[in-house]
């Protein structure tokens, strides 16, 4: 909103940079990065390395994309690790018990939209808040999980079913829906009603109101496409190894709010895009390998980390403070 | 009025305490012992120290989700400055306190001096304490305290946990803090508006930062407590932890919007926890089956509170 009244009388391109200011400020960092670090030790510009560093983090992404659309809304899900949990272990399960692999792909992904949908309800209607509703279903969830499994092992899943496995054109396939589902909900979010719905939404919800916008349905609306996107993540992260560990991944909803925070969402709402949270989940993924091509002891991999990020907000708050 | 307002979810929450403890007394018997509720107690004291800074933090309209790293990242310290820089304990227990209240002021100065909203901040910082915690330890255990030491997480004081008592003074004290001085009136004025606290001349600022650097001390209180309950270091120690606090803190009903909650719902919304957590595993329920019950009873308590107070913010 106030990068558009600023840009006023500026050139069309300078209109566009500042619009995306923070996504040109982390796609940069992740230039230099590979520059530097490939100049240190050039084994990190390996095919194998690129290739695991984008495809080992595409579901992180892809899961940062739906949060990003919750935060815009004003609202948040910290329960998205245990969902991704349990997608991962029913589809696994499904798979190993001899369904066809396209109901063990899209069983799984139904459920997280049905759940999800539930859960925006719960929120629009009783105005309870989402960080609340979500604290709460990241128990029954994570709880549920492990009474149901014991925290067991799938393994010897058919080799079909494993679609992030796939290379078409040599490329991992986790990689293309990365980049099609950003692009996709990047459009999304442009050029449709919902979409600009949600960022309504977020930015104050009875303007919104009386704007002609439903707020209730678009937050139901923002949280079942939510787990959408949660559904494919949960199964490329299914897919992605020879096991599924029944368990819910461990700090995972926090991996994937910091990646859309970084990326340029406000978490008070009604500002960000969907390709600043890719970016930031691709920026992440490269320090995390960067800091073992550069030797650094892997017990300090997440003070460094942890110190960068916060490096990226403080200079994101003067950076806005000067555009005020 | 506003008084009566709060009232109404901590009377909620006591009934539904009373009869989650009387269901549980009566599915075993083993539950309602004395023994047992104080055992209880004694598990409970890490997280409530926490709760009772978070119940600050969230009236603010804040949240501190750094707590469970800071109690990691005092622990370890509390076991390199005892066993590999050589201090005697008692001097290494105040320099790993100081230290977690160093990390909870440093929260308190990106929040205030750079303006960043809390739960960004904290979660910079949440992973930031848990590398240094990870790389100072390099995965390496403390073991081997003094007998003395022991006393914080398993000692008794007139048959009481010791940790119990400290648990006592800390509520005793925050009740008072929040309840009946300016600085609590402050913290709720700035998490009802904290422009028009501002305008009317709170010390906003200097209020924050005094709530997240207590924040930290209680962390690294509670690190102390459990160092010395569980009689070793480990870097992993509080992983979770915010969310346990947060969870009993809302449960209390402290709006995550700020401006409203109190200290005794808080206590309140820890002891149903609890009390259902051991309640159900001494009933046979297995223990992941208790947090699905948590997360039920969270968001039901949530929910009857928002049907006597149809106006809560949104």
């Amino acid at each position: 909103m106030s990068s558009a009244a600023v840009s006023i009388g500026r050139s069309n391109l300078q209109r566009f940079l500042s619009g995306y200011g923070q996504e040109i400020v982390v796609l940069l960092s992740i230039v230099a990065l590979f520059a530097v670090v490939g100049a240190v030790n050039p084994r990190f510009l390996s095919d194998t390395n690129i290739n695991s560093i984008f495809a080992g983090n595409a579901y992180i992404a892809i899961a940062a994309i739906g949060m990003s659309m919750i935060i815009m809304a004003g609202h948040i899900d910290v329960s998205v690790g245990a969902m991704i949990g349990v997608i991962a272990t029913i589809a696994g399960s499904l798979a190993v018990a001899g369904y066809p692999v396209w109901i063990a792909w899209t069983v799984p992904i139904l459920f997280a939209v049905v759940v999800n949908a539930g859960v925006g309800a719960l929120v629009a209607y009783t105005r309870i808040p989402s960080i609340v509703v979500t604290l709460g279903m990241l128990s029954i969830l994570k709880g549920g999980l492990i009474s149901a499994t014991g925290g067991a092992w799938i393994s010897d899943m058919p080799v079909e079913f494993m679609i992030a496995q796939m290379r078409p054109y040599g490329i991992p396939s986790a990689v293309y829906f990365m980049v099609a589902l950003t692009v996709l909900a990047a459009m999304f979010m442009r050029y449709t009603d919902f979409g600009r719905a949600i960022y309504a939404v977020g930015g104050n919800m009875e303007a919104a109101r009386a704007a002609g916008i439903h707020p209730e349905r678009t937050v139901i609306g923002v949280f079942a496409l939510h787990g959408l996107f949660t559904g494919i993540a949960g199964i490329l992260f299914a897919t992605q190894l020879q096991v599924i560990q029944s368990t819910v991944p461990p700090n995972l909803e926090l991996t994937v709010i910091t990646a859309s925070v970084i990326g340029g969402v406000s978490i008070l709402g009604g500002t960000g895009t969907v390709i600043g949270s890719t970016l930031a989940a691709i920026l992440f993924a490269c320090i995390g390998s960067a800091l073992i091509f550069l030797n650094v002891s892997a017990y300090w991999l997440r003070a460094v980390l942890g110190l960068l990020i916060l490096a990226t907000v403080l200079a994101d708050m003067a950076r806005r403070r000067r555009a005020k | 009025m506003t008084a009566l307002k709060w009232l109404r979810h901590e009377t909620v929450l006591a009934v539904l305490t009373i009869v989650a403890l009387a269901v549980l007394a009566s599915l075993s018997d083993k539950f309602f012992t004395v023994e047992n509720l104080l055992n209880q107690g004694r598990l409970m004291s890490e997280v409530g120290l926490v709760a009772l800074a978070m119940t600050f933090v969230i009236v603010t309209g804040g949240i501190d989700l750094s707590v469970g790293s800071i109690l990691g990242l005092t622990a370890i310290l509390l076991g390199v400055f005892w066993k590999n820089l050589g201090l005697p304990l008692p001097a290494a227990m105040l320099a790993a306190l100081a230290c977690g209240t160093f990390a909870g002021w440093v929260n308190g100065v990106i929040i205030t001096r750079f303006s960043v909203p809390p739960l960004i901040a904290t979660l910079a910082t949440l992973a930031l304490y848990r590398g240094l915690a990870e790389g100072i330890s390099e995965a390496r255990s403390v073991r081997g305290y003094p007998e003395w030491f022991f006393v914080f997480g398993q000692g008794e004081v007139l048959g009481v946990p010791f940790q119990l008592w400290i648990l006592g003074i800390a509520i005793l004290v925050s009740a008072v803090i929040l309840g009946l001085t300016p600085f609590g009136r402050a913290t709720y004025a700035i998490g009802a508006n904290e422009t028009a606290a501002r305008f009317s001349g709170i010390r906003v600022n200097a209020t924050k930062l005094w709530i997240y650097t207590a924040a930290g001390f209680l962390s690294a209180l509670a690190a102390v407590i459990f160092v010395s309950r569980v009689t070793t270091t480990r870097s992993d120690m509080g992983t979770g932890l915010e969310l346990d606090v947060i969870t009993g803190v809302v449960l209390g009903g402290t709006s995550i919007f700020g401006g409203r909650g109190t200290i005794i719902g808080t206590v309140l919304g820890l002891v149903l926890i609890q009390s259902l957590k051991n309640g159900l595993a001494l009933s046979g329920v297995k223990g992941d089956g208790t947090i699905v019950v948590i997360g039920l009873v969270l968001i039901g308590a949530i929910l009857v509170g928002a049907l006597f107070d149809r106006n809560r913010g949104g």
